[in-house]
């Protein structure tokens, strides 16, 4: 979509407002057992050219196979991006020179690639939504890697990359600010997963982005964009973006011209610097490959994926707000990773029986979260468990303990009892909460003999019975039932 | 021995069978044959211990009645085709010494079904050239010589070395490979058979590619009969190369000696080029009239793009070449010299490593793929390939079985006469070779016949897609007609 301008997003300059025009190329690699057009392991890690294989290397008179898996993956991809599945495409050859390009050309597709257009909607804060357009998305092969520092005066190859296979999935450049980029790829990230065709880990080199990045009055035509290549964490996406926005902005209000070109993104100086430019583009002679016959499919297979596709990040996020009542901001954080959302799923029907699910909810994203995250450790993988989460929400929702109790059941599951029974650890550590009434008057009346003045100031401030809610949870060691004290202090206090 | 030389596959094959000589004692009499040839330049690399020890397992499966299809027959292998552990180069300094780790489907088949290898034939380097004159191991001389003279003629090209080799009686057949006519131009200007199969009857795996969507690998031998056997143990589907078809492969041998009766063949008016010499017009009607003689109802039919196939040949070979060749940049195997920088790197090993003809095919093909010129070059000739083989479908369709042409313009001209000045002159060997490759199509080069001065000239037949089996019985039937032609003299001993 081409909202006209979405104003918060303007940048501002000396001169007035700007706004910035992204588009992502993202690099996805193929979650394959083997290569694109090999047979050879994709397996990271392994001593250089562990896994090459005669394909790979180039060798005389050696000629590509297609992978079907890497189809497969792809359709499934395309599927994912509700995008329009080409029955036929082609795949080209991309001719330059490169030391860890072993055939002189990689091959991609160029004219007719296997998936056409499709979206994706990325949710920004406060409810707002962004549908990017997908352009495209085709195969190619990764390059190998020319390693500079393993000899004085000259440079290695490892080709154990070289022919993996990728999914370049080109955005149109619907994206306006930093934060929409960051949160397009997140999003795409989480769809690749689900669908399991990527496995979205960019310390690995497994998602790269190429951002295209150009900066215009509002209303005005586009600008002259540069491309930032080969960007591979989602922080440095958003500072690149700024950076360059900036840089551009610079130029033109000093009344220079933005030239075309290519730039690098350097994470320790957090700026973008030269790295060709358009005059220096290569001239890649696109040909259709021949030794590769075109890509034809029947519309049987892609419908039989799509018949088994997993549900996907906006379809669990709509059922979760039908089904469990959630708000759509908690269903979007938990569908953001589908662990987590299984996770809460297993909680929420531990057992075969419904729990509170907004709490269960809260809960996950709250304390469970941030002890997970102190350990390390995504939600589905700390040691606290579906049942044990269930166990204290569901401890709350009888009033058998308060939340704050519930937190405290929580820490000594984290810290002492792994494997504890919330109920059973109530019980045997006496949290209950008092509901007598006759034991919290006893305390309410000693607190108030205790403080005449501040009875007095309460008359006159009622807001000041929060005070004296905290003096009888404090008394009662907390497990007084919050409720009812409130009733019998203001029944006491008269106000 | 040398009457073992001159036996045919067919008749080798019988005679091992019979157990009348040995596969040891045959492949003996070869190797003798080739060390007193090098003259002819035939081989870049004989291989003789190998050889021995094919020939001695052959003939133990030979002893023991197990016997596979070509059991104990020593041949030949075009320098193109990868040989495990044998040195491969396909005839270019830029491959130096290297040594594949890997054997060609279609040399792998060949070996299983008990051949012999005897060593590497010489070819154009990279396949590129009609005369063998472009090998970084100089030209390959032929067996034939004009009466009366002693220049050296070119035995053609690419697969000099192949059709030399089986005209000199220096293998009983070989394996070639055709891209525009690089196994008929040779086979015609030796006097040898030579198929050129339908495209994606035999696996491109393993052999070094020249361009990918025009390659077809094929044998050269004696008679029809010797290069029907061959071919059907060359054929068949490789799941390793996806242009390979799926189909079987027929006992082509077969179809030799099933004759013509009933069979139209149709005469394309487009071939009768100008300036054909009265030799070749008698030729091609003698054929003919041998055809009909035979019960072939022969036709004129017309092929309305053939002028347009060299000029489109042109652009669309050397663009795939162009991109096929960036391989060899002195990085991973083959030769390196060493530059500044890689840059520098790249351009003088490729300088030093690849000839004239082959650089200067490697710059137009770069041209015709650049920005800008894509549409007006490589998609134009793309059209006109369509368009060709459009007339050929059109023709088939009104129920033609096979085309009959000249396979060259004239008979084999001398080493350094043609295309010093002028390539184009050199191009136009093939010009009525490269149709059938644009088309995709098998074409088989016949002996047929002699110029004055006592060369002989070839006749091609054109087939339907897979149907070699017409293009066998057609093809003896002008054998047989024609009868045999061997060099006057074995004047290289």
């Amino acid at each position: 979509m081409n909202a006209p301008m979405r104003s918060a997003k303007l940048i501002k300059g000396a001169t007035g407002d700007w706004e910035v025009v992204i588009g992502m190329e993202i690099h996805a690699q193929v979650t394959s057992q083997s290569k694109l057009f090999s047979g050879a392991s994709t397996e990271f890690g392994g001593e250089p050219n562990d896994h090459v294989s005669l394909v790979d290397a180039a060798m005389p008179g050696m000629l590509p196979v297609i992978n079907d898996e890497c189809v497969k993956q792809a359709i499934r991809t395309g599927l994912g991006l509700k995008a329009q599945i080409n029955l036929a495409s082609v795949f080209d050859r991309k001719n330059y020179f490169y030391p860890d390009l072993p055939q002189g050309y990689q091959i991609s597709q160029y004219k007719h690639p296997i998936v056409g257009e499709g979206e994706v909607v990325v949710d920004m804060a406060e409810g707002a939504q962004v549908t990017v357009g997908i352009e495209r998305l085709h195969l190619e092969q990764d390059a190998g890697k020319s390693l500079h520092d393993q000899h004085a005066t000259m440079s290695y190859v490892d080709l154990n990359r070289s022919g993996v296979a990728l999914m370049e999935i080109v955005s149109r450049p619907d994206l306006r600010s930093s934060d929409e980029a960051r949160a397009y790829v997140t999003k795409l990230r989480t769809i690749l997963r689900y669908l399991g065709t990527c496995d979205g880990d960019m310390e690995k080199g497994s998602l790269r982005a190429d951002v295209n990045v150009s900066v215009r009055r509002p209303g005005e035509p586009l600008g002259t964009r540069c491309e930032i290549k080969n960007v591979n964490s989602i922080r440095f996406i958003g500072q690149a973006i700024e950076y360059e926005a900036r840089r551009q902005i610079g130029i033109l209000e000093d009344g220079g011209v933005i030239a075309q070109e290519t730039r690098l993104f350097d994470p320790g100086r957090g700026e973008t610097r030269s790295m060709r430019s358009k005059e220096e583009a290569h001239d890649y002679r696109y040909f259709p490959d021949p030794d590769l016959l075109p890509l034809v499919f029947e519309q049987a297979l892609v419908d039989d994926l799509a018949r088994h596709l997993p549900e996907l990040p906006d379809e669990k996020k709509a059922r979760f707000m039908a089904q469990y009542g959630l708000a759509a901001y908690d269903a979007g954080l938990l569908v953001a990773d589908k662990d987590t959302a299984d996770f809460f799923e297993a909680t929420a029907g531990y057992g075969g029986t419904p729990h509170d699910a907004k709490a269960v909810a809260n809960w996950i994203m709250g304390d469970v979260s941030a002890y997970a995250n102190s350990v390390g450790l995504p939600v589905a993988q700390s040691h606290v468990t579906p049942a044990q989460i269930a166990g204290i929400v569901d401890l709350i929702g009888e009033g058998v303990i308060s939340g704050k109790i519930a937190k405290d059941v929580l820490a000594i599951i984290v810290a002492e009892d792994k494997s504890g029974d919330p109920r059973a650890i109530v019980e045997a550590r006496g949290l209950k909460q008092v509901t007598d009434t006759g034991a919290i008057e006893k305390v309410v009346d000693e607190i108030i003999a205790a403080n005449p003045d501040k009875v007095e100031q309460a008359k006159a401030k009622p807001t000041l019975i929060g005070w004296f809610v905290g003096q009888v949870m404090k008394a009662s060691g907390g497990k007084a039932n919050p409720q009812a004290v409130n009733e019998i202090l203001k029944a006491k206090l008269g106000i | 021995m040398s009457e073992l030389t001159d036996l045919t596959l067919a008749q080798a094959r019988e005679g091992l069978r019979a157990r009348r000589f040995s596969s040891v004692e045959l492949t003996g009499a070869y190797l003798e044959a080739m060390e007193a040839a090098r003259a002819l330049n035939a081989y870049v690399l004989e291989t003789p211990e190998r050889a021995l020890a094919m020939a001695e397992a052959a003939d133990a499966r030979l002893a023991r009645g197990e016997a596979r299809p070509l059991e104990g027959i020593p041949l030949g292998v075009k320098d193109l085709f990868c040989t495990e552990g044998v040195r491969t180069t396909a005839c270019s300094r830029i491959l130096a010494d290297f040594v594949p780790a890997y054997e060609s489907t279609v040399t792998s088949q060949l070996w299983a079904d008990g051949a012999v290898m005897l060593g590497k034939l010489n070819n154009d380097e990279f396949a590129m050239g009609s005369s063998n004159e472009t090998s970084a191991f100089g030209p390959v001389v032929s067996p034939w010589r004009r009466s009366g003279s002693d220049a050296p003629l070119v035995p053609g090209g690419s697969s000099g070395g192949s059709a030399a080799a089986v005209a000199a009686r220096l293998c009983l057949g070989a394996t070639a490979t055709d891209t525009g006519g690089s196994i008929r131009q040779p086979a015609a200007f030796t006097g040898t058979v030579g198929i050129k199969p339908t495209y994606g009857r035999c696996s491109r795996w393993g052999i070094v590619a020249f361009a990918s969507s025009l390659d077809q690998a094929g044998p050269i031998a004696r008679t029809v009969r010797d290069s029907a056997i061959l071919l059907s143990s060359m054929a068949g589907l490789d799941r390793r190369d996806t242009t390979s078809v799926d189909l079987p492969v027929p006992h082509f041998e077969a179809a030799v000696g099933r004759g013509v009766a009933g069979l139209t063949i149709g005469i394309p008016q487009e071939y009768r080029v100008a300036g054909m010499s009265g030799e070749i017009e008698d030729l091609w009607q003698r054929g003919a009239g041998w055809l009909k003689a035979a019960g072939a109802n022969v036709v004129e039919v017309s092929l309305p793009h053939t002028k347009y196939a060299l000029p489109a040949y042109y652009i669309v070979a050397p663009a795939e070449a162009s991109s096929n060749l960036a391989r060899y940049d002195g990085v991973r195997y083959g030769l390196r010299v060493p530059g500044r920088d890689i840059v520098e790197m790249y351009e003088n090993t490729r300088a030093a490593g690849f000839g004239r003809e082959v650089r200067r095919r490697i710059m137009i093909g770069t041209y015709v793929l650049s920005a800008g010129y894509y549409d007006a070059y490589y998609l134009r000739a793309q059209k006109l390939r369509s368009l060709i083989k459009r007339d050929f479908d059109a023709v088939y369709a009104q129920g033609v079985d096979a085309i009959l042409t000249p396979a060259t313009p004239s008979a084999a001209f001398a080493l350094g006469e043609k295309g010093a000045a002028d390539p184009v002159e050199m191009y136009l060997n093939d010009i009525f070779t490269v149709t059938v490759n644009m088309a995709g199509l098998p074409g088989i080069a016949v002996p047929a016949g002699s110029d004055a001065q006592g060369l002989p000239l070839g006749l091609q037949l054109i087939g339907k897609p897979f149907d070699e089996e017409t293009l066998f019985a057609a093809g003896q039937v002008i054998e047989e007609a024609a009868g045999s032609f061997v060099p006057p003299s074995q004047w290289w001993r």
